[in-house]
Parts: C-alpha cells; structure tokens; sequence
C-alpha cells in the first residue's frame, strides 16, 4: 500500500470495527479528499459516517469536540497543516483541555489529520510542519508516521486513544519515500518492505519509538520526512548513524532516545520545521538533561530556515541530505 | 476635486453614559401578545418578520396574551419562581462570600434568571446545555444538583468536583446535561451544534442548546455554528442572551445597531425569534417550540433573548464607570421574578405571603449551602485540592513526564 491506501485502510477498519467512528472535513466526503485518502468511504459507509464540511477549521474542529462530548469518535481532517490556524482556539482551549477542567466528566476523544511538510513545492501555505505549536500544548498527542506500515498503526492506535490527537501526514511521503534528492524519480512504496501493510486491524503503539536504523558512531533524533533524508546522509557520509523515528512525537519515547544517545556519545536532531523554538529545542534539552555526562559534542540541529516556507527557494530551504549529512561529520568531528 | 466629503469612521456609542439616562427605544418592544406564532415545521424565510419584533406573553399587568400563551401547570410556574428566586439570591450570597475573600470571582445573573430557568422547564432528560458561565440558573432550576457541591466548585475546597483546576462558576455537570464551562468565549456555540450533529448521526432522539452572549456572537465560533447548524440540520437550539453589555461594551459595538441578533439566524437560514427575556411565559413558549421544532428534524433555531445584565459583569468590574446607576430600573423589560409573582398572583396561584414564605426558606437553604461548603475549607484557608490532583486528567493515563514532574514537586 501506499501510504495514502494505509490511511485509508486504518479509517476503514476503524470504522467497520466501531460505529463512533465518523469521518468528515472539506472535501472528504463524495470526492474522496484532495490527496484520496478518504477516497471510497461515503459509499461504504453513508453519508452519516463520512461527509463534506464547510471549509471551517474551527467549525470542523469544534463540532468534533461536541461530538466526542456526545460519545462519539471522530476523524477529522484539516486539509493542509497550514490551514490549522483558524482551529487553534477549539484545539489548544477546548480539546486539550476538556478532560483537565471537567475533571474526566467530559472527554475529546478525537483525531485531527493534517497533511503536513514541504518538499513538494508547496509555497508557504502547502509546505508548512506546525508541530512545535502542538507539543507546546499540554492534554493533547501528536504523531507523525513516516512510512504507510506505521501510518496505519499509528492512526488506528490514535482514532483508538482517548486523548485528542494531532495526526500528522507527510504528504511528500504518501506516494512513496523521499531522502530530499530531487532530482531522482520518485521509488513508490510499492518497491518497499514497509509498503507491506496488513488489511485488518493492527497497531502501532504511540509513544514507541522506532530504531529506523541501528548504528554506533551517533544518533539521529528524527520524524516524517527527514527519517528518510537521514538515512540518505547516513548511507553518503558513511557514517555509521542510528536513525530514531520518533513516530509520537509528543509525549514521546524517552527511554529509546536516552539509551541510543548513551551508547552512541553523540546526537543530532534533523526536521523541517524553522529552527527557533522548534521541537528541536526540546529534543536537544532533553538530549542534555538526560546524557549530559555521555556526550562526546555538542548536541546539533539540522532544521529549516527561520523564514517562511518559500517556493522557488524549495532545495535551498529544505533540509536535504547535503545539510544533514555535514551535520554528521561535524559531529563526528568534534 | 472630489466633491464627496472625508469619510469618517463610526464608532457606536450608547445612548447613557454615567451621569445620563439611557433612551431604550432601540429596543423596539412589541405589546405583550401582539406578534405571531408560526408552526413548528416552519421556514426560516417566514420568521424574518419574528427576528425584529419581540415576543411577549405577560403584559404590564402579568396578565398573559396572544398566541404564546404556554399550555403550562401553575405548579410548573411556582417551581420555576421558586428557581429564579434561589438563583438570585445564590448570587447575592456567593457575591457576599467573594467579598469576604472565601472565593476568588463571582459572576452573578442579575436580571437574566428566567432565561436559563424556564428554558430548562422546557428541555428534556438528556438534553444538552453549552452554557456560558451566566447559565447557572440552568444547575439551579433542578433538584438534583446540590448546591452544596456548586458552591464547594466555588471554593475549591477538597470537596471541589472539579479538584479545584477550574475558576469559579465554571461547573461542569454530564449527568445534568450542563457542558463544561470555558473561559474562551463562543467555543460552545459551535461544540453544541456538534452534539447535536452526533444525536443525528446516531438517530437519537435527544438535543443540544447552545448558549452564547451579545458580545461573544461577534466571535468566529458563532458564525460557524449558524453555517453547521444550517448545513446539516442540527437539533439543536442556539441562545443568544442579549443583555445589551459584553463587560463595558454596549451590544452596539458587537454589531447590534440597527439590527438585531435573531436577523443573523435568518441569514444563515435558521428560523429566528426574538423574544423577552424577562418574560417567564415568553421563555418557555419559545424554547417549547424551539425544542420541539429541533426534535422533530425540522432544524435548528436561533433565539435572541433580550434581557438586561442588571449586575456587574463580575466582581471584578464596577458598571458605574460606564454606564448609569439606574439603568436596569429603567429597562423597558422589568424585572423577571417581580413580572412572574405578579402574573401568579394574580391569576390567584400565589401570594405576598407564599412569597415572603419562599424568600426566607431559600435564603435558610443557601446559607445552610454555604456553611456546609465552607466546613470543607475555603481558599483561604489553604483546604484545597492535593497539588498530586494537579497532574491527572491531563491525558486518560498518565504520561512518564507527568509523573516525573509530580514526583519533582514531591506529591
């Protein structure tokens, strides 16, 4: 499967599975959604489980929370990342929120879609990787897959949890993976082991890390996109790297980062998202809090510019396997 | 040259400042029983003409009129007094205890209690308020939520059902149908028309009333729940309590000028009505309608409640710097409890006695509420929720850096 038919198949099993389980935003319904991933579920399963909504952010958002007050358990999808804004207000006050103040009397337990990241010559409003405005936010989930096995795992795990979740799509990666060289043609998921996705149920447990790929010279703390471009780095630089996909991005997989980052000494984090307060920070607080006494260099960040995500500059902004793989050899290096 | 004039920006002002009298005669009030009553089943198109008038039953004599008259029990009517007699004086109590520092904030409902109480009278088990936080007369209209327990929300005391993480007056009560309040403004609106969506989906039969003020309706949350509720026909019924003020502000300046709030309704394709806020009889007709309307799959209503915030905005805000000291004895609408007792007596269903008689009882129950709240602390005197309460809730389970923080405070 690509990772557009895993999405898809999570939202379908779920829903076949449990009858709360409603799907709707704008253009999901009839048409399938802009990137097909809702593609055939009004037709299986009516118009009162899968529908069209008006383009409103906050009201798609907002009529989730009342629908997950009511008992229901829906999936809704914001349809870019950098749409989300509009939204921020039911999420950051309600959704997170709403078991804290009511004490449990009242639950949100929805899940949020959101096509994100760039690479796609998006522009500033296609391209956009708002992650750090979630992991700031305390009550709810954030998860991004980076690869369709785990996209089903985890979106089936994340309709499954009763905190509001924040899925993330790295819509570079829903035909296939992208280690950032451009000028290649695109290798579909079909060509790949983790294209191989079960039909029925199965999850991929939030807060579990995975070692993308194991090594011993460092760590690279990473999600989405940029699991791949690692990668990439790793295999050009020769330099024996252990890729962490993150996957739940927060709450996270502390004890995976901690343990890799003590074997290896060394640790750089890599993601899309501009530099300044990103969820890079963290990672390297974290980094430093937890393996300070292990450390061999200083903890480095591969990030996109602070600037606006710009079009015609994509391959100068993005953080490709050049910036990344110079990153490992400074590390190394130190 | 231009022969046009420079354009000059508008700012709405209202009629009485300090010092002035407000001229109310932008209020547009219709004669008690002289505006129509459509069918339930109706369009929204034919109640262009209900969103500009005003609905009332009760006239200056408490004599009941016109086509809204309720088929409703005088018991039913004594009960709903009896509520908004305790409502009141629950606030005068809770604003006392506020200014003797055993609770932070207090926000009274002043002049608004017949909204909430006969709006309630007309719902059904199961049914769910989005209230804003000058609801409660919602809570205390009915018999199963101890008043005890709302006032230890108010203390956050160690009996606080909401462990103390929540200002004041933001109850939270399921198993009464009264969603959990939020300090952002308008964020119910919409999540109501979401509950109700959620009815419909699963063929129920139960429905959603969503709660909103003058000022708060020029938030976005409020235009996206008229488009949702329009788009997909929710049951549900949408309140806007126009109490002509949104703290300082004058409800011209949340776009009420020369238009009312029920017309945006009708804009958006909902049947709108504007009815008297202080009008006991007026509220329950209009939600007995709303609400059938709503669960017979006719679709959403909007209704304007015109009313008048009589107190402050909350203890923390002195009206007396914006607008004058008598205004609510000047408001056109009267007051709630005094038009009700009127109509009661006189149609020989209550007296100054029964009165008098329920005035001192409810005053006794409030008190009795309050000194068993306070004997589980206040605070001042530090009872309060353990700091360990801080970190549950925040997700289902606990998350690894709760706990690491929780043991960090060392609780």
């Amino acid at each position: 499967m690509t990772m557009i038919q895993a999405l898809r198949s999570a939202m379908d099993v779920m829903m076949a599975r449990d009858d709360n389980v409603v799907v709707y935003g704008q253009d999901v319904g009839y048409f399938g959604g802009v990137f097909r991933v809702t593609e055939g579920l009004q037709a299986k399963y009516g118009k009162s489980r899968c529908f069209d909504a008006p383009i409103s952010e906050g009201g798609i958002v907002g009529t989730a929370v009342g629908m997950g007050a009511y008992g229901l358990r829906p999936v809704v999808e914001i349809q870019f990342a950098d749409y989300f804004y509009p939204a921020s207000d039911q999420i950051v006050s309600e959704a997170a929120r709403l078991r804290y103040r009511s004490a449990g009397d009242f639950t949100a337990p929805i899940t949020i879609r959101m096509p994100c990241g760039g690479g796609i010559y998006g522009g500033q409003t296609h391209s956009q990787s708002p992650e750090a405005l979630f992991t700031h936010v305390c009550g709810i989930r954030t998860v991004m897959p980076s690869n369709p096995y785990d996209a089903k795992g985890l979106l089936i795990a994340s309709i499954e949890n009763d905190d509001p979740v924040i899925f993330l799509e790295p819509k570079r990666l829903y035909n296939g993976p992208f280690d950032g060289h451009h000028d290649r043609p695109v290798v579909p998921w079909s060509q790949h082991a983790l294209g191989n996705v079960p039909e029925g149920h199965y999850t991929v447990p939030l807060e579990s890390a995975a070692v993308f790929r194991p090594g011993k010279d460092l760590t690279v703390l990473t999600y989405g996109t940029m699991v791949w471009v690692s990668e990439c780095a790793a295999r050009e630089t020769g330099i024996d790297a252990e890729i962490i996909d993150l996957r739940s991005i927060w709450p996270l997989d502390l004890p995976t980062i901690v343990e890799s980052v003590k074997k290896t000494g060394r640790c750089v984090v890599v993601h899309e998202a501009t530099k300044t307060s990103g969820f890079g920070a963290e990672l390297v607080s974290l980094v430093q809090e937890h393996c300070f006494y292990h450390l061999e260099a200083p903890v480095e960040r591969v990030a996109g510019w602070d600037t606006p995500y710009p079009h015609a500059q994509e391959w100068a902004y993005f953080p490709g396997p050049t910036r990344v793989g110079a990153a490992l050899k400074r590390t190394m290096e130190a | 040259m231009s022969q046009t004039p420079a354009l000059r920006l508008h700012v709405p002002e209202p009629s009485g400042r300090p010092g002035c009298t407000t001229d109310f005669s932008y209020l547009h009030v219709s004669p008690a029983g002289a505006v129509r009553k459509p069918p339930v089943d109706t369009s929204h198109f034919d109640t262009n003409d209900l969103a500009y008038s005003l609905i009332r039953v009760l006239d200056e004599d408490g004599q009941a009129a016109g086509p809204w008259v309720p088929q409703i029990e005088p018991s039913r009517l004594r009960k709903g007094l009896r509520a908004m007699m305790k409502t009141r004086i629950f606030d005068a109590r809770m604003l006392i205890a506020q200014r003797q520092k055993k609770l932070s904030f207090y926000m009274q409902s002043l002049g608004e209690e017949a909204i909430g109480t006969a709006h309630s009278l007309a719902l059904q088990q199961g049914d769910m308020c989005f209230p804003t936080y000058r609801q409660q007369s919602l809570l205390l209209s009915r018999d199963d939520i101890p008043m005890v327990e709302m006032i230890c929300q108010l203390m956050s005391n160690v009996r606080d059902p909401l462990k103390g993480r929540q200002l004041p007056v933001m109850y939270s009560y399921k198993r009464a149908g009264f969603f959990s309040i939020s300090g952002n403004l308008a964020t119910q609106f919409i999540q109501a028309v979401g509950w109700a969506m959620a009815s419909a989906i699963k063929g129920d039969t139960r429905i959603a009333s969503g709660w909103i003020g003058d000022g708060a309706t020029a938030e976005a949350d409020f235009h996206t729940a008229l488009t949702f509720a329009h788009v997909y026909r929710a049951p549900v019924i949408l309140n806007v309590v126009n109490n002509q003020w949104a703290i300082s502000s004058f409800q011209a300046i949340a776009g009420g000028e020369a238009t009312t709030f029920a017309a945006r309704g009708v804009g958006c394709g909902i049947a709108s009505l504007r009815v008297d806020g202080n009008d006991f009889l007026a509220v329950y007709a209009a939600s007995q309608w709303a609400a059938e309307r709503a669960r017979n799959n006719h679709g959403p209503t909007l209704i304007e409640w015109v009313t008048y915030r009589g107190g402050p905005h909350s203890t923390s805000d002195d009206p007396s710097k914006y607008r004058p000291a008598d205004d609510w004895k000047r408001f056109p609408l009267g007051d709630p409890i005094a038009r009700l007792k009127q109509h009661l007596i006189g149609i020989g269903e209550w007296s100054d006695a029964q009165h008098d008689q329920a005035q001192a009882e409810l005053e006794a129950e409030v008190l009795a509420a309050q000194k068993e709240a306070e004997s589980y602390g206040t605070l001042l005197d530090g009872h309060i929720p353990s700091a360990a309460a801080m970190f549950d809730d925040v997700y289902k389970d606990m998350p690894e850096h709760l706990r690491m923080q929780r043991q960090q405070l060392g609780v």
